[in-house]
């Protein structure tokens, strides 16, 4: 088997038993798209027919769902969902093998997909993000297949353009009306914006909505359109809404995220982006979300109103579009009660879908939009590549989510991390999985100095003039390991256990099953 | 004449704040043995504090340990303490001068040849203690500072702690006239309800204003806001700097007096605009001679 | 010849270590069993630590159960003189 080696240096198998042929990363803006978008097959309902089905069973039937599939589902409902587990259920009763799941992302409770894949009713898995059993057994080897790990842009992008192609949509509808319009901000399981199932509704071959609050037509306000949807089914129970929205996100107590935090919004006042129009993106919780309160601050000493604020959407960031700080607030995904509120009522707080959010080939994502954006990260190198996929032992334990479309869109990329995670120094010579490349990656700020990526002198020299405490980043590498000491590195098996894609589709890195 | 600006509380007994002491760039970190500590641990604690005195990279800020009163552990926290080379200690609840003689006779007894003397600075926490400041602050020659601790004084008089705090304006007074008395400095009680900023602000700047030179903090979050009102601001900068020029001024036309803006400058106001700049330069806010 | 009773040092906390000992039967040597969050990456380095601060104390035949929640260098051996300390081990003067 011959090996390749990407742009940023990892080596690759040309071919993956399971997954295909692989192109290999070449650049952030390097890989072109070349190819129309793929079109599912046209259809029609009479007047007078009806789309509400009995259940789920009968839904299997009349589509009808065999061996093999493509099942997608989104992850609005994030650790509260019922539906995929559900509609798994129903296939496993069903006698059905051979399953791939196509989940925006996987959590804890989706724990029973492991039983699934022992007994071979699922033997795939494409996902941006898994955390939880999943991931466990997917880095212990189980899946047959290697699991496709992407970006939110990336997925969207998959599907429109037909390297994921989806046979059942299942869409997990917190309020539907019985001709399938459907939206994410009224009902038990109200879960904000449904930006995550908007590819999958328009592009798979069958969809099949899932709720447990059916009101009368017409729906309003409408996210995923009638005229897409086959079957309307309702069930007790979608979700548990403590595990879908967390009452409302806190920013972190630990005083050294609170001093990464403030460091990183002094960065991006000193990179001349505090003023009026000025547009920002943050993570949902720790150092990130820190970052949301000191920007706030410095946005309202300099008495600036900014345009938007992407995401990820938070009722801090809500707090924010409220008291007119920011004009727009732009929503792929409510993380909290405050964002679904505000989603519902005010008409400054836009629903977006994944390609608009993220994607890399259309004409133009917000991401592109951003001035800064604020990301986490487990690990980086000292060339800024970033890994979110796989935690400090191998397994993996996220993924990229929107790190790679927003780290790609934004002027000033931003990753916040502690030097050190508990003893675990986070810049190592090599990330063991390539998410994010370093190109797109600007600046490393962590609470013993700033790190600028060598690509942007322009901005070394605003933040140098700002007085900021500027190391370059083999600096900070040498200072972690002084005070923490060399870590061993771990090794990992040679079989690949998911093959990681960049929003283009190429592939950056592959993950490999763990010593056990 | 040593910034303290903030001196930051660290738990003793807490690996880690002991270890991430020097990421909040207070101008001294305080290694807590006393009241951060549980009677049963406090051997533990002598030995984390030990240890991270000696590997523990605190940047520039001063290096003090809160030892335990006389009364209780002081001997075993100085004999286990002084050879770590901490540059301070901060004795708690003194009340006379021979509390401060006496630490300063263990102090002595415990350093390593060569070390540089480890020097003192007192907490006054009690009636007493205010009552006897200005002698406390002569005890020695170690004293650099005396800094006040309002809990517990408030609770001595039973009187109620207030974020005004008009009962402690009268001990506030004395710690500061007793410290400048003396030729050393005053550290003010900490703001202790760390979410409420405008309050830290404000309380800050009552202390800056009675003429205290620093305050204790309790939460790393509280240091940069402390150091905004303590340091010069451009204002004074640009008055000190006229002050200066003037005085020069008139020395180079061999008169002994010079005014400005229509009043006079003497001695008192030279002082304490050349405070003003040395502060300035020593923290980059104003330009060097 | 052991005069070291059963004592145990430090917390359960993030970047603490739990340092239990117990004097070992005659020649068992110092016998150290390790549970740590980053095993892999400092389990050895951890090893060496513990056995460094009870080699310098000469202190022979002990048994030390330690819990690593991330601890550096220097926690562990404070955590480590401390168990010692509590255990009745008479210490060499630690150098500075």
């Amino acid at each position: 088997m011959n090996q390749l080696i990407n742009s940023i240096g990892r080596s690759l198998p040309e071919y993956v038993e399971g997954y295909g042929k692989v192109q290999p990363f070449a650049g952030a803006f390097v890989t072109q798209p070349d190819m129309r978008r793929q079109a599912p097959k046209v259809k029609r309902l009479l007047p007078g027919e009806q789309k509400l089905a009995a259940d789920l069973r009968e839904v299997f039937k009349r589509i009808p769902v065999t061996d093999g599939m493509t099942l997608s589902f989104h992850h609005h409902l994030r650790n509260g969902d019922g539906v995929v587990n559900m509609v798994l259920a129903v296939a496993a009763e069903m006698g059905l093998k051979n399953l791939t799941v196509a989940l925006s992302s996987v959590f804890p409770v989706h724990a029973p997909l492991v039983e699934y894949v022992k007994n071979g009713v699922v033997t795939g898995l494409d996902t941006n993000y898994m955390s939880g059993p999943v991931a466990q057994a997917v880095s212990c080897g189980l899946f047959p297949r290697p699991v496709v790990l992407r970006t939110h842009g990336g997925r969207a992008r998959a599907i429109e353009c037909g390297q994921l192609k989806i046979d059942v949509a299942f869409i997990a509808a917190p309020a539907a009306d019985d001709y399938g319009n459907l939206n994410g901000v009224q009902g038990p399981a109200a879960c904000g914006s449904l930006g995550y199932a908007v590819p999958d509704a328009q592009y798979a071959d069958h969809v099949v909505a899932i709720t447990d609050h059916l009101l009368p037509f017409p729906l309003s306000p409408i996210s995923i359109e009638q005229t897409r949807v086959d079957y309307v089914v309702k069930v007790d129970c979608i979700g548990d809404p403590k595990g879908i929205v967390s009452g409302t996100t806190k920013i972190t107590r630990d005083p050294v995220g609170l001093k990464i935090a403030e460091t990183t919004a002094k960065v991006i006042k000193a990179a001349g982006l505090i003023k009026e129009g000025f547009s920002f993106q943050t993570g949902a919780g720790g150092a990130s979300l820190a970052a949301a309160y000191y920007v706030r601050r410095m946005m309202e000493e300099a008495g600036i109103t900014g345009s938007f604020a992407l995401g990820g959407i938070t009722g801090y960031m809500v707090e924010m579009l409220e008291s007119g700080l920011f004009r727009k607030l732009i929503d792929v995904q409510g993380f909290d009660l405050d964002a679904v509120r505000s989603l519902a009522s005010n008409p400054n707080h836009l629903e977006v879908g994944a390609g608009f959010y993220a994607s890399p080939f259309n004409l133009g994502a917000a991401v592109n939009k951003l001035d800064a954006v604020v990301l986490g990260a487990t690990e980086i190198d000292t060339n800024f590549n970033i890994n979110v996929v796989t935690g400090s032992n191998g397994v993996i334990m996220g993924g990229s989510g929107g790190h790679s479309d927003a780290a790609a869109g934004a002027k000033v990329t931003i990753v916040v991390a502690n030097l050190l995670r508990g003893r675990l120094p986070i810049i190592r010579d090599q990330v063991l999985t390539a998410t994010t490349p370093g190109e797109t990656i600007d600046v490393l700020v962590t609470e013993r100095g700033v790190a600028v990526n060598p690509r942007r002198a322009d901005l070394r020299e605003k933040l140098q003039a700002a007085g900021l405490l500027l190391k370059p980043v083999e600096e900070l590498k040498i200072l972690a390991e002084q005070i923490a000491g060399i870590p061993q590195s771990i090794t990992t098996q040679q079989k690949i256990v998911a093959v990681v894609e960049y929003r283009d589709g190429t592939v950056i890195d592959v993950v490999r099953q763990v010593n056990m | 004449m040593e910034l303290r600006r903030s001196m930051l509380f660290l738990p003793g007994n807490n690996p880690g704040m002991l270890q991430n002491g020097g990421v909040f760039e207070a101008d001294a970190i305080i290694l807590d043995l006393e009241d951060a500590v549980a009677p049963q641990e406090k051997d533990a604690a002598r030995w984390l504090i030990a240890q991270s005195l000696k590997t523990v990279d605190y940047g520039l800020s001063e290096k003090v340990v809160r030892i335990n009163p006389l009364d209780t552990y002081a001997r075993q926290d100085i004999i286990a303490i002084v050879p770590c080379r901490p540059d301070t200690l901060l004795i708690p609840k003194v009340e006379k001068p021979e509390d401060i003689k006496d630490v300063s006779q263990l102090v002595a007894a415990a350093e390593t040849p060569g070390q540089t003397p480890v020097k003192l600075i007192a907490l006054l926490e009690t009636p007493c203690g205010i009552a006897e400041a200005y002698r406390i602050a002569r005890a020695d020659k170690r004293v650099v500072a005396l800094a006040f601790g309002a809990e517990d004084y408030t609770a001595a008089l039973g009187a109620k702690r207030t974020k005004e705090g008009a009962e402690i304006f009268n001990a506030r007074s004395i710690v500061v006239n007793s410290a400048a008395a003396a030729g050393i400095q005053s550290i003010d009680t900490p703001f202790t309800d760390v979410n409420d900023r405008e309050g830290l602000l404000a309380d800050t700047e009552l202390a800056k204003q009675l003429g205290f030179k620093g305050k204790l903090a309790i939460n790393p979050r509280q240091i940069e806001d402390i150091h905004k009102v303590f340091n010069p601001t451009e204002q004074e900068i640009d008055w000190a700097e006229r002050i200066i020029k003037a005085i020069r001024k008139a020395e180079g036309e061999g008169s002994g007096v010079a005014s400005l803006d229509g009043k006079m400058v003497d001695a008192p106001i030279v002082a304490r605009a050349e405070r003003i700049l040395y502060l300035g330069r020593l923290l980059g806010l104003a330009e060097e001679d | 010849m052991n005069r070291l009773k059963p004592a145990q040092a430090g917390t359960l906390e993030s970047n603490d270590i739990m340092i239990t000992v117990a004097p070992g039967a005659q020649a068992s040597g110092v016998v150290i069993e390790l549970e740590s969050i980053v095993l892999a990456q400092y389990g050895e380095a951890i090893r060496q630590t513990i056995a460094a601060v009870i080699n310098r104390q000469n202190v022979t035949d002990i048994y030390v159960k330690a819990v690593d929640r991330g601890a550096l260098d220097c926690t562990i051996q404070a955590r480590t003189l401390a168990a010692l300390d509590r255990a009745g081990a008479i210490l060499q003067k630690e150098l500075i």
